[in-house]
């Protein structure tokens, strides 16, 4: 489905955010992209739907080659790929029925954008999507209404409302308590699974990855260090990923003691904060 | 800095070195020989006669001043309608001409940074940099006195105020709702009405809004240079020397501005 020969990024100040990767996902295989900070995983999405310009290699989406099309063509081929993003990119001000019809745009013309008059085949889309992540009470709700794990589902309806091929997913659970995050991964992977749809999911909660995806691709500056099923992940191959570290104890029991008590601290830090801005009110 | 090693091995600590105290102690006595200059130089070609006599006379024109004319009161009551209207329509002409200005000007929207930009901010920087006032003088000599002449100097007077404020609001948004958009496939102009919009809407309400509540201000006073208003009735009775009428023409300005003020309040609160 996916295909990326030779992919490099170089960024204008000279930092090689990605170094000739090869990489093929086929229809229906959720690839999780692992790796340290600056890695170039949020690049690599980018380069995909083309938000950040690659500067060498060829993308192809089926037949398609991304990498060969121009605005026009672009437009087209970005219909069939669906973004999701790190803190869900809603557009707050809109309702939650506009963010998902905003999914439509590539589909409709300027004017009925403008006026929201989406043609009903569209409103049936956008109803049949929040029906599938539950959110069908919520429809009329304004976006910065909803809590963390309700607007990320907005956001997945938004991708999944395009019809799209592939999804591409940053950090989707980056900003979510560890319970919602295992929610939204679930999802994401059914929804995959459901449609026979291709998926790249960045992610830097090594554990939740493990527990969810089929395939894990390990980044480090910019080149493929591993490529493998979640079970190959050992220790030698996440020093190869993120360097030197004990990774003798299990991941997932430690990650997840780490998620609570972080969830306590920031917990605690609302208690005290929220008097301290009535005050400064 | 000025930190000393002392003989005992601790070291002493002052704010400014010697020097700058010094330079410091030069630039006040500078700043107030310049003071006392100026005051000299002001102060030369005044009359002192006519200032020491400035309470007598202001008591004096106080005292003609009350009572307020209130017969007088009908005969503003259109004069009154033409500010309010010279007020708004000014502020609309505004909106809708310093709208695609805005746009323009602003770093993430316009076309191209290195010839669009400098124009916009160009139209912007003209129009602020002239007071209303002025405006409306040039526009009377061209157009003839009247209510026209006092709409558009208001217009162009907030064309600059609220395009400046109005790109700065578009500068500040939110990249990554744009980014979302724009990876659905949606074109340059759906991504402005979809992403873009909904963000600076609360900004450009308050911006329109306050723009209007100083337009209502400006344009009472438009009517001295004769561009219509309430102005032209308060110039007369000052060269006529009827004192009530112009005490009677003062109050009503300060209620319209008080409405006005309540008015933009209640709105910026109700879209905010």
């Amino acid at each position: 489905m996916l295909r990326l020969e030779g992919l490099s990024k170089r960024y204008a100040n000279g930092d090689r955010a990605l170094d000739h990767i090869d990489l093929h996902v086929p229809a229906g295989q959720v690839v999780g992209l692992i790796g340290p900070s600056g890695a170039g995983k949020s690049t690599l999405i980018r380069c995909v739907n083309r938000l950040v310009e690659p500067s060498e290699g060829k993308i192809f989406l089926g037949d398609v080659e991304l990498t060969a099309l121009g605005r026009a063509g672009l437009r087209q081929a970005r219909r069939r790929m669906g973004m999701i993003f790190q803190e869900y990119a809603l557009v707050e001000r809109l309702s939650v029925m506009e963010n998902v019809l905003s999914g439509r745009l590539g589909y409709v013309g300027f004017w009925r954008a403008w006026f929201r008059r989406f043609p009903q085949a569209d409103i049936d889309r956008a109803f049949a999507v929040l029906d599938r992540v539950s959110l069908m009470d919520h429809v009329d709700k304004r976006a910065d209404e909803l809590s963390g794990g309700q607007r990320q589902r907005v956001g997945i309806a938004r991708a999944l409302v395009q019809e799209p091929d592939i999804l591409l997913v940053d950090e989707p659970t980056a900003s979510l308590d560890p319970k919602t995050s295992r929610q939204i991964m679930r999802l994401i992977v059914e929804i995959c699974a459901e449609r026979n749809l291709a998926a790249i999911v960045n992610i830097h909660d090594v554990a939740l990855a493990q527990m969810f995806v089929q395939r894990i691709v390990g980044l480090r500056a910019g080149r493929v260090v591993f490529d493998g099923p979640p079970e190959s992940l050992d220790p030698a191959a996440l020093t190869a990923i993120y360097g030197e570290e004990d990774w003798s104890k299990t991941m997932t029991r430690e990650e997840e003691a780490e998620d609570r008590a972080h969830e306590a601290a920031s917990e605690q830090l609302r208690g005290v904060r929220a008097p301290l801005i009535a005050e400064a009110l | 800095m000025a930190v000393q090693q002392l003989a005992n091995g601790r070291f002493a600590w002052q704010r400014r070195t010697a020097r700058a105290e010094w330079l410091n102690w030069l630039a006040w006595l500078a700043g107030v020989a310049l003071t006392v200059f100026c005051w000299r130089v002001m102060t030369e070609s005044t009359i002192w006669d006519y200032v020491w006599d400035a309470p007598t006379q202001a008591a004096d024109i106080g005292g003609r001043m009350v009572p307020p004319r209130w017969s007088y009161f009908p005969n503003i009551l259109k004069p009154l309608w033409d500010t309010l209207n010279i007020a708004t329509l000014g502020t609309l002409l505004a909106v809708f001409i310093s709208v695609p200005i805005a746009f323009l000007a602003a770093r993430n929207t316009t076309p191209s940074v290195a010839f669009v930009r400098p124009v916009a901010i160009l139209v912007i920087v003209s129009s602020r940099s002239i007071n209303a006032i002025i405006w409306a003088l040039l526009l009377v000599s061209i157009l003839g006195p009247g209510i026209l002449a006092g709409i558009i100097a208001i217009a162009l007077r907030s064309i600059g105020f609220i395009g400046k404020l109005l790109y700065e609001a578009i500068e500040e948004i939110d990249a990554k709702q744009v980014e979302a958009i724009s990876a659905t496939g949606a074109s340059g102009p759906q991504t402005l009405a979809y992403a873009i919009v909904p963000q600076i809407m609360p900004a450009f309400a308050g911006i329109t809004v306050f723009r209007w509540d100083i337009n209502i201000r400006e344009s009472t006073v438009l009517g001295l240079v004769g561009a219509g208003g309430i102005g032209l009735n308060l110039e007369s009775s000052l060269n006529t020397l009827a004192w009530p009428q112009v005490t009677l023409i003062l109050l009503v300005i300060l209620g319209t501005v008080v409405i006005s003020e309540w008015i933009s309040a209640r709105i910026r609160h109700a879209i905010i």
